[in-house]
């Protein structure tokens, strides 16, 4: 089976964001980058789906040479081959979906994974982006994955539930939190990883459909008060909440 | 006249969701300034709400109807609201960014060679062309964004744009189109409920926990408060990653961005990501023993205690004042 994970390099969720002079983008300095935590289950499914289905599992990233850092992660966990598709400015997510869509419409995968969102943007767009530019099915936020044949069966998390989604191969599916537990990459594989191709591609230009005008801190959230140290403090939060937030 | 809005509907179980309603208002908000035509378009087989678009109104709904169409397919959801954006010139694509929001506005995207701009929390009209802020980092940081785009995707943060009924508006038409048959290239074969509860993400009020509950045999307090409010219980990382409670509740980064009247934090310290997914909250409560916890930094009102005996306190005080 051809199989294809998508990762994003992305900023720690510990990571204090600080805006940039630009005040466009966020100030990098010190900053730390990770794999995608969304990403990291959609590698999980990938490998899962490969040690069940056989065949190879490509890691494909879009973005900068410091990406090559997460995708060295996706081999550590046993992806068999990277690809960076290098872009010269940041892409917003259309950008970047059809970077995906452009590359893997030559290739074909049979499955392609994703996060269901990176945690830099929140968009959560890219896995049904790309899928309707390369005219496949999209499940999204799954969070339970069963693969019989040409069809699939996906759970995804919705509102007080899930959805039980049917459809057929091939197929686009982005991981929710829940899907799985990633393994560990051990000490073989990284060293194993540290040997294993990353080509690197680069990719045309894309216009940006929407564009960042600033960005801006949120209002700050003044502390308020403690109304008590101990038990005898509820009747008076109660009072505070009844009558001057009156939440109920 | 300006190109027409679409305002994309969303039923669960055959019943208009209140995330429908707030995108008719803010669909209506738009169009005041550059006076476009709203398009409601609703897909489902029966709708029993479909006659309250009137009061948020809205003179036009399109109902797309077909059996096959009461749960939600992407593929034949996609298609009819692809051909209605070209029948009308569609400018705008209005959704909920909802489960259902989410997984659908991309596509129209993709269509109809359209920015998106997800989970909008802000328009701003006073500008040449309406800017839209929405948030970064899970809240950590918000970006005011505009299109570059002819046809422009927007989904709306739930809660954030009120639904505004108008009195006196106008007399709603209703068209109902049978769809004969729907492309379900990928369909919804069942929903499988949570068990009752409220889901934090479209709850007034939460009643979270974290590791200060010590176990999930004492989510009970957290659910007994939650409970006599009406509202959802949420979760901290900390106890959905040691299994205390299902991923579903977990509030903050890699959870829920939450943005409910009341937030009741109970033994929860305040991680960044916490902090990030719930700050927007209108009221916040903290309820923890360790009174240097960040928590109490975003809290309107906090008490330094045990919750073992404040939460069932609580409780009580809450049940008298709503009796």
């Amino acid at each position: 089976m051809k199989i294809v994970v998508c990762v994003n390099h992305v900023p720690d969720t510990a990571t204090k964001v600080k805006i940039g002079a630009d005040e466009k983008f966020i100030d990098p300095a010190g900053v730390v980058y990770i794999i995608n935590p969304y990403d990291e289950f959609a590698v999980e499914e990938a490998l899962k789906t490969k040690e069940k289905f056989g065949g190879e599992v490509i890691v494909v990233s879009v973005g900068n040479d410091s990406n090559k850092e997460t995708i060295r992660k996706a081999l550590a966990m046993g992806a068999d081959k990277g690809i960076l598709l290098k872009a010269e400015k940041p892409l917003d997510s259309f950008g970047v979906a059809k970077a995906l869509a452009d590359d893997l419409k030559n290739y074909q995968p049979d499955i392609i994974f994703m996060g269901k969102q990176s945690v830099d943007y929140d968009d959560a767009v890219v896995g049904q982006l790309t899928s309707e530019m390369l005219g496949l099915s999209c499940i999204s936020n799954v969070v339970e994955l069963k693969i019989d044949g040409q069809k699939v069966t996906a759970e995804r998390e919705i509102e007080g539930g899930k959805e039980v989604v049917e459809s057929g191969l091939p197929i686009i599916i982005t991981a929710q939190k829940g899907l799985n537990e990633p393994r560990y990459a051990s000490l073989k594989g990284i060293m194993a990883a540290k040997k294993k191709e990353i080509e690197e591609k680069k990719i045309a230009e894309y216009p940006s459909l929407t564009e960042v005008i600033q960005m801006i801190k949120p209002q700050a959230k003044q502390p308020g008060r403690i109304v008590g140290t101990d038990v005898n403090a509820v009747g008076e939060l109660v009072r505070l909440l009844h009558e001057e937030a009156k939440v109920f | 006249m300006s190109r027409a809005i679409l305002a994309i509907l969303e039923q669960r179980e055959n019943k208009l969701k209140k995330i429908s309603f707030e995108v008719l208002s803010f669909s209506k908000k738009l169009s005041e300034k550059y006076n476009n035509e709203i398009v409601a378009v609703a897909i489902g087989n029966e709708i029993e709400n479909l006659n309250e678009v009137e009061k948020y109104g809205i003179s036009k709904v399109i109902h797309f109807k077909n059996d096959a169409l009461t749960d939600y397919s992407s593929s034949a959801y996609t298609d009819i609201i692809f051909d209605t954006a070209k029948e009308f010139d569609v400018e705008y694509l209005i959704f909920g960014d909802t489960a259902f929001g989410k997984d659908l506005a991309p596509r129209l995207g993709a269509r109809l060679n359209a920015g998106c701009i997800m989970d909008c929390t802000n328009l701003n009209l006073a500008e040449d062309t309406p800017i839209f802020t929405r948030p970064v980092y899970a809240g950590k940081a918000l970006i005011n964004v505009k299109f570059n785009s002819n046809e422009k995707v927007v989904t709306i943060r739930p809660n954030i744009f009120k639904a505004h009924i108008i009195e006196n508006g106008t007399v709603l038409n209703v068209e109902i189109r049978n769809i004969s048959s729907p492309n379900l290239k990928a369909r919804v074969i069942e929903i499988k409920k949570s068990e009752g509860k409220l889901d934090v993400a479209e709850a007034d009020i939460i009643v979270s926990g974290g590791r200060g509950l010590k176990g999930p045999e004492n989510f009970n307090l957290v659910e007994n408060l939650a409970d006599v409010l009406g509202g959802a219980v949420g979760a901290s990382r900390a106890a959905v990653d040691a299994g205390w409670r299902p991923h579903r509740d977990q509030v903050g980064q890699t959870g829920k961005t939450v943005s409910p009247t009341l937030y009741i934090a109970c033994g929860i310290s305040g991680a960044i990501q916490h902090l990030a997914g719930m700050s927007s909250s209108k009221y916040i409560v903290a309820i923890n023993k360790d009174k240097d916890a960040p928590i109490f930094g975003v809290a309107d009102y906090g008490i330094v205690g045990d919750l073992f005996e404040i939460l069932p306190a609580l409780t009580e005080e809450v049940k008298k004042i709503k009796a």
